[in-house]
């Protein structure tokens, strides 16, 4: 095995991700056209663009100045709905989706209840919350029962899936160790399953609590009640300041409960 | 008291894990399972509590075939099999208490290990283990607090609180430094003797099975090419179980090794131990 010194290559690269060349520098150049032909597609019509500044500016300019006090009592409303909707649809998504996610990992549950949960999560996944929202409003009427029922079912596709996929990502070995006291399914399941995944479920949990609030707002445009109808009507109104109002206070909550999950997070490690 | 008869395991991969494995070990001995890496040491232990399903062959646990027990029936067998792993197995999120606890899941009912509520004597008898592996103080400790030899002697303790006839033991010291191992091998041997329990322990260090197990079984790709005595391991046999080497200078340079611990700092692990 012994070479003379000068035999031993002097450099090395790290070798190439797409081993053909041709291929390499084909697949580079595909998508730098593409990109240029996308870009080439886009009409923009600059004077609409110009006018458009102006009430962009308008718009803008209405934060530095919010009017809180005007319609106070329909974004107090607003508020006490959405917040009323958020806690609600989140507890009722995450009762069903406990058992989802159970049914939807790999290592815990049978082929076929396998594939029926994957199934529901794929169906919750796919629908965008306004386009499920629509179809509650139509059959159950404008207000927040509609949304309350859609955040729920939009809860469902996040928490089930995610949960299912720390499941199976929980070490094989702690489960068979209780699995190999005589422990019955449901004892192991409390025993070896949920001490691990228990952190990442209170976290997403948390986290599914905030991403519910803002999409309250975003439901209500369409007519499932909550801050989203009080949003949306003060834009009818043209009343910008008191969507302004609105929107900061949207944020404020969003940013306070960013802060305290996370504080919650680090806690439960 | 446990018997396996013409044990084989294939997986679906096609691998043959056993390939007709027969043993009978007596109740009270301490038998070590060597081998080198994928002899299928693990796969045979996991067979016999049927952590892993046997293809064919018998496993004969005070003459029940185990291998043809409904579940209802295997659970109430399994806790006659203590178990005890190589990266310790704790439940990590949980408290010492509950992972020794553990080992009485299958002695009672749900809402009761849900609620934390076992009997008294299981109370009891958890605190005495614990005492016993020299962990009195760390009860309410959570189990990824501990030293790697800490969380094996809890693992220790979750196997014995079970009552169990045999212990099966999978590679108990490969996550530990010498000394700790050592301590650990000789925690278990002790306890066998205590309690006349069977143990078969996979382990991969010869040297430490010459030394605590009265058996040696060598296992080589599936198949046992030794079963003896534990001073019977000349560098024929070891040939025969792991294939071509110089075990004449290897095995002088364990003993050596040996010598040296067991001259210098024997007290002191006698100490650690108790």
């Amino acid at each position: 095995m012994n070479r003379s010194g000068e035999t031993y290559p002097d450099s090395w690269r790290p070798p190439p991700f797409i081993k053909n060349p041709v291929r390499r520098w084909l697949l580079v150049l595909g998508i730098i056209v593409y990109l240029l032909l996308a870009i080439g597609s886009l009409e923009v019509n600059w004077t609409r663009v110009y006018e458009g500044l102006d009430r962009g500016a308008k718009f803008v300019l209405a934060f530095t100045d919010p009017n809180f006090s005007k319609r106070w009592t329909d974004i107090s409303e607003g508020l006490l709905e959405s917040l009323m909707m958020t806690v609600t649809s989140t507890v009722i998504g995450i009762g069903i989706s406990i058992p989802i996610g159970l049914g939807a990992s790999k290592n815990l549950a049978p082929l076929p209840v396998y594939l029926f949960c994957r199934g529901i999560i794929a169906v919750s996944r796919s629908f965008q919350e306004i386009i499920i929202a629509i179809l509650f409003v139509a059959i159950f009427g404008f207000g927040p029962l509609a949304g309350i029922l859609t955040l729920s079912f939009a809860t469902i596709g996040f928490l089930s899936k995610l949960l299912a996929e720390d499941i199976e990502d929980i070490d094989p070995s702690q489960a068979e160790a209780v699995k190999a006291t005589g422990a019955r399914w449901w004892q192991w399941l409390n025993y070896s399953i949920q001490p691990q995944v228990m952190p990442r479920l209170i976290g997403l949990s948390l986290y599914r609590l905030d991403i519910n609030f803002r999409e309250s707002a975003v439901v209500g445009l369409v007519g499932a009640g909550g801050i989203g109808a009080t949003l949306n009507t003060a834009f009818d109104r043209y009343e910008f300041d008191t969507a302004a109002a609105i929107l900061i206070t949207i944020i404020a909550i969003v940013m306070l409960m960013e802060y305290l999950s996370g504080h919650i997070r680090a806690w439960i490690q | 008291m446990l018997e396996l008869q013409d044990l084989s395991k294939k997986y679906n991969t096609g691998d043959e894990a056993l390939k007709g494995v027969s043993l009978s070990i007596p109740k009270g001995q301490v038998l070590a399972l060597i081998g080198p890496s994928g002899a299928g040491k693990s796969t045979l232990i996991r067979c016999i509590n049927r952590l892993i399903e046997p293809t064919s062959g018998k496993v004969l646990h005070n003459g029940e075939d185990v291998t043809l027990m409904n579940s209802r029936r295997l659970r109430k067998t399994r806790r006659k099999m203590g178990m005890i792993f190589q990266e310790y197995a704790l439940v990590e999120r949980l408290t010492v208490m509950e992972n020794v606890l553990s080992g009485r899941l299958g002695y009672v009912g749900f809402w009761r290990s849900y609620f934390r509520k076992f009997p008294q004597a299981d109370f009891k008898e958890a605190f005495r283990l614990l005492a016993r592996v020299g962990l009195e103080e760390m009860a309410d400790k959570r189990a990824d607090e501990l030293s790697g030899g800490q969380r094996q002697r809890v693992g220790i303790a979750r196997a014995l609180i079970q009552n169990p006839e045999i212990l099966l033991v999978d590679e108990p010291t490969a996550s530990l430094d010498p000394k700790t191992s050592r301590q650990i091998m000789r925690l278990i041997t002790e306890l066998c003797e205590e309690q006349q329990l069977a143990a078969i322990i996979n382990i991969h260090d010869v040297g430490l099975a010459e030394m605590f197990a009265q058996r040696i079984v060598g296992l080589q790709k599936g198949a046992t090419v030794y079963d003896g005595p534990n001073n019977g391991l000349n560098p024929e046999v070891l040939t025969k179980i792991y294939g071509e080497e110089d075990w004449t200078k290897k095995k002088k340079g364990t003993q050596n090794e040996d010598s040296e611990a067991t001259s210098g700092s024997e007290k002191e692990m006698m100490e650690g131990i108790v």
